[in-house]
């Protein structure tokens, strides 16, 4: 029998194909065209409209965003102004959190482009309105654990995602910096970005910085990208990430950092091999600061910092303090950079950081993080996301997963800001529950939850102010009198999920009486 | 005799209070306070107890709260009453 | 009210200013001094004076001693001050740029005045006395004995330094028979001697450095303009191990006698007369201060305290 009669007799045994010459799996026949020119008629790189037609989008699906750009972002509310322009409505929008910048967002939800939001958290005129009861349904919080863990588990249902890039190259692979030297900004990890681009039904990145392939090391992989849209720029360069951090001057914040960082070294977690997270908060942000000058005196170095890292982390990392970064967010330029050039520095995503099913999660293996709050009650629960006023402003975070995760997870919070007490007697909004919050350091006292009572005895014998958080709320009350109970309406505006997913609480919509 | 004073500054933890005679016997106040649900009630009660005590009447009272306690609330409304007044001897209770 | 505690350091607050008011003892000073005086503007006058007379009635400093630095009694303000703090309860008035030992006279005379009135007891109002000028420094025992409410003495470097025609240095050498005058008059008044304000915050060394000079010249404490400035203060002035241990022996020395109904306190053959027993006490006051000990390692020690 002759070879072609054999192949093809083998084939249909075997349920496969016959090779059949000119097929080709590629989006291009071999060409002979220098590959630099080649690139650049990559059939990825689309208009905004071009991208959302042809990605299949419809009313009633769910769009997906990232936070990596901050206060400095433009994407959202771009993609959402197009989207509307074409005369979609019902859509979900599931961006990991929003902000400030995204309160153009409140009209689109007037005119029924958006009907739904999955968040971590909100802020300014859009959280205000949306604690008006400016929605239908309500927002649906998870934290950035709990996020991962929905997205990858199906129970939060990604159509398609537009994830903002600092480079692309022309077939998708995309990067929060840029080896080009012609980025407009960059804001170094794209953490959370990841999981949606890996789980998405369709990705479309933006980006006004596109250079030649192969952009690589690389953040997000062109096989997880479908189209790729130049804009003019993705987000306010300045306002995506500024300089480093300066140090806080408020000497509440700066009583309080010292305090933590005492906490820190006595509490029998501080050893050579430690691992550690910070907040960006004034306060935790300065710990590692106090923190750094007992590693140098102790000979302690810590074995790996997460978070969130901003510019001390990498100053300790640098000086071989910290041996490596694992980064699901860069929080200025200098922890951006340093992310493209230390090797040691590495980025993760939110479901390596924080996916509560996942027993290698970052988080869980975290021996200290200090946290920041609104309020901590007498149970020891924190509330991170609801002000005083039963108004949403801020986001859950990676609160109750590092909470969860780290052997001791220290809340930093003033006694009193104004005239707000932080310690109460309940949480207005449950955000981390209090048994994963060990100690609550103020700056009028510490108090450790009585299920660590080793910790309680190390900090007494240490001199730290203990005293018990009963103790403390009565304390703030004594201060500041004790304030009149809210008034909300029956609506509820927004629910919060534990990290599995399940609902740990509600909130209300904020009735403004007059006084 | 009442004239037009104010007291207190917009800094955080300090109340601003202007007061001003009106000719309505009645003791108008409006209170912005950045802490207006839980604490406007008190702040309100505190300077209504005050003006009281020097048995006052037609008096309109604009009140910016930045968030001042108790104690910071009774010092400034008792200062603009005294410079509205032009009261010379303080009584001190 | 207590002459004899520990003034490491004093924090300075503002009397118009509420949220600095409110808030000065939480960063730890041994004391606070709300200010009528140079820190508040004319026009403001009376309303510092209302807020510093409702915060000393109704806040709980905890055990921070209250100062409060009045206008001088030739002005408008000072005698409403007098009156106002005195009735509210504080501690200590602090006179500014006291001259001669008359000043002091008659700030006692208008505080006893005010204290029955209000029905406060006679002699429980203490005097600071602030010196801020060449014949300040002239007269500094004179002061420092012109009252029994007198319980320290203060430099005011800044106004004493224009007045001799110079200005202030870095090393202070224009300020040392000013300060060296005033810890002797303080000594030898039974009194403290407390130092003036170091007001540049970006220099933490500096202060250092002029802490350990105070110390040395043998101060009790300092004021403080910002909170970073106090750990500094009392971690230098906290003492020694070796010192501490021996005034831990010279402690229990006395219980021993104490429990043995013996009025002779003698440790290694040598009899401990009071002078050094009332230092050992302030060592160990300081110890526990500093955080070194803890008041559960003494077991009820006390001491006589006749003032």
């Amino acid at each position: 029998m002759d070879k072609q009669q054999e192949i093809k007799n083998v084939a249909q045994s075997l349920n496969m194909k016959p090779y059949k010459k000119g097929w080709n799996s590629a989006t291009h026949d071999r060409s002979y065209v220098p590959r630099i020119e080649l690139q650049t008629q990559s059939s990825k790189l689309v208009d905004l409209e071009t991208a959302i037609m042809k990605s299949g989008l419809k009313d009633g699906m769910t769009i997906s965003f990232h936070h990596h750009f901050r206060e400095g972002d433009k994407i959202i509310n771009m993609v959402v102004d197009k989207l509307a322009q074409m005369g979609y409505r019902d859509l979900q929008l599931a961006s990991s959190s929003l902000s400030d910048v995204h309160a153009p967002l409140i009209k689109h939800i007037q005119n029924g482009v958006i009907t739904r939001i999955q968040t971590s958290g909100l802020r300014g005129e859009l959280a205000d309105a949306i604690s008006h009861g400016l929605m239908d349904n309500p927002v649906i919080f998870r934290s950035h654990g709990g996020r991962a863990a929905a997205i990858e588990n199906g129970e939060l249902h990604i159509d398609v995602a537009f994830l903002g890039a600092s480079s692309c190259d022309y077939l998708g692979n995309a990067n929060g910096y840029s080896r080009s030297g012609r980025e407009k900004s960059i804001c170094g990890s794209l953490g959370y970005a990841k999981v949606d681009a890996e789980n998405a039904d369709k990705v479309i990145i933006l980006t006004d910085n596109i250079v030649t392939y192969p952009n690589v090391p690389v953040t997000i992989s062109e096989g997880d990208v479908d189209y790729i849209v130049l804009v003019d720029e993705v987000g306010d360069a300045s306002k995506i990430s500024s300089g480093a951090i300066r140090d806080t001057k408020n000497p509440h914040d700066i009583l309080l950092a010292e305090t933590a960082a005492k906490v820190v070294e006595h509490s029998g977690y501080f050893y050579d091999g430690f691992s550690l997270q910070t907040g960006s908060g004034g306060a935790s942000l300065a710990v590692t600061k106090y923190l750094r000058e007992a590693m140098i005196t102790k000979n302690i170095k810590a074995r790996y910092a997460l978070g969130g890292i901003t510019s001390h982390m990498v100053k300790l990392h640098e000086e071989g303090l910290i041996d490596k970064l694992l980064d699901v967010q860069s929080f200025d330029l200098v922890a951006a950079t340093s992310l493209k050039n230390n090797r040691f520095h590495q980025q993760i995503s939110a479901s390596t950081y924080a996916n509560p099913f996942e027993n290698g999660s970052a988080i869980n293996w975290l021996d200290v993080v200090i946290l920041s709050a609104l309020e901590v009650d007498t149970e020891f629960n924190v509330n991170v996301l609801t002000g005083s006023n039963g108004v949403i402003r801020g986001a859950i975070g990676g609160h109750p997963d590092t909470a969860a995760g780290a052997a001791l997870s220290i809340v930093v919070v003033p006694l009193i800001r104004g005239r707000i007490p932080c310690v109460v007697d309940k949480v207005t909004t449950l955000i981390t529950t209090g048994d994963c919050v060990d100690v609550v350091v103020t700056d009028q006292g510490v108090a450790v939850n009585p299920a660590r009572p080793e910790i309680e005895q190390r900090l007494r014998k240490a001199k730290l102010p203990i005293m018990s958080i009963q103790e403390l709320k009565d304390k703030a009350e004594s201060v500041i009198g004790k304030p009149d109970s809210l008034v909300f309406g029956e609506k509820i505006v927004g629910v919060v999920t534990s990290r599995d997913g399940a609902v740990l609480d509600t909130i209300h919509q904020i009735i403004d009486e007059q006084i | 005799m009442l004239k037009s004073a104010s007291a207190g500054t917009l800094e955080s933890g300090d109340i601003y209070i202007e007061v001003s005679p009106i000719i309505e016997h009645k003791i108008d106040v409006k209170l912005t306070s950045i802490v207006a649900q839980q604490f406007g009630k008190r702040i309100k009660q505190i300077i209504i107890d005050e003006i009281a005590k020097r048995d006052l009447n037609g008096i309109s009272v604009n009140v910016v709260d930045k968030g001042a306690r108790d104690c910071t609330v009774k010092a400034r409304i008792n200062a603009v009453l005294n410079r509205a007044m032009d009261t010379e001897v303080i009584k001190w209770d | 009210m207590n002459k004899n505690r520990l003034r490491r350091t004093m924090m300075f607050a503002p009397g118009n200013n509420p949220s600095m008011i409110q808030d000065a003892h939480i960063y730890g000073a041994d004391s606070i001094m709300m200010d009528l005086e140079d820190s508040v503007a004319l026009a403001q006058k009376d309303a510092a004076r209302l807020l510093v007379y409702n915060a000393l009635k109704s806040c709980n400093y905890g055990n921070t001693e209250l100062v409060v630095r009045v206008n001088p009694l030739s002005t408008p303000y000072g005698m409403q001050d007098i009156e106002a703090v005195v009735r509210a309860g504080v501690h200590v008035v602090r006179m500014p740029k006291t001259e001669t030992a008359q000043d002091v006279v008659e700030c006692d005379e208008q505080i006893t005045r005010v204290e029955r009135e209000c029905g406060r007891e006679v002699g429980s109002t203490l005097i600071m006395a602030a010196i801020e000028s060449a014949l300040g420094v002239v007269n500094a025992y004179a002061i420092a004995t012109a009252s029994p409410r007198m319980m320290g003495i203060a430099l005011g470097a800044e106004d004493y330094s224009a007045n001799l025609k110079t200005n202030r240095s870095k090393e202070g050498i224009e300020l040392l028979l000013a300060r060296q005058t005033i810890v002797v008059a303080a000594r030898a008044a039974g009194i403290d001697a407390l130092d003036t304000v170091f007001s540049d915050l970006n220099d933490m060394e500096g202060f250092a450095n002029e802490i350990k000079l105070i110390k040395q010249l043998g101060f009790d404490g300092k004021s403080v303009i910002n909170p970073r400035q106090i750990p500094i203060v009392h971690n230098i002035f906290a003492p020694e191990s070796q010192q501490i241990e021996k005034s831990l022996n010279i402690i229990r020395a006395m219980q021993e006698a104490t429990a043995k109904g013996s009025g002779v306190i003698s440790l290694k053959g040598k009899m401990i007369d009071r002078p050094v027993l009332l230092r050992a006490q302030r060592t160990i006051d300081l110890a526990i201060a500093s955080g070194i000990i803890s008041k559960d390692e003494l077991y009820g020690y006390e001491v006589e305290n006749n003032g």
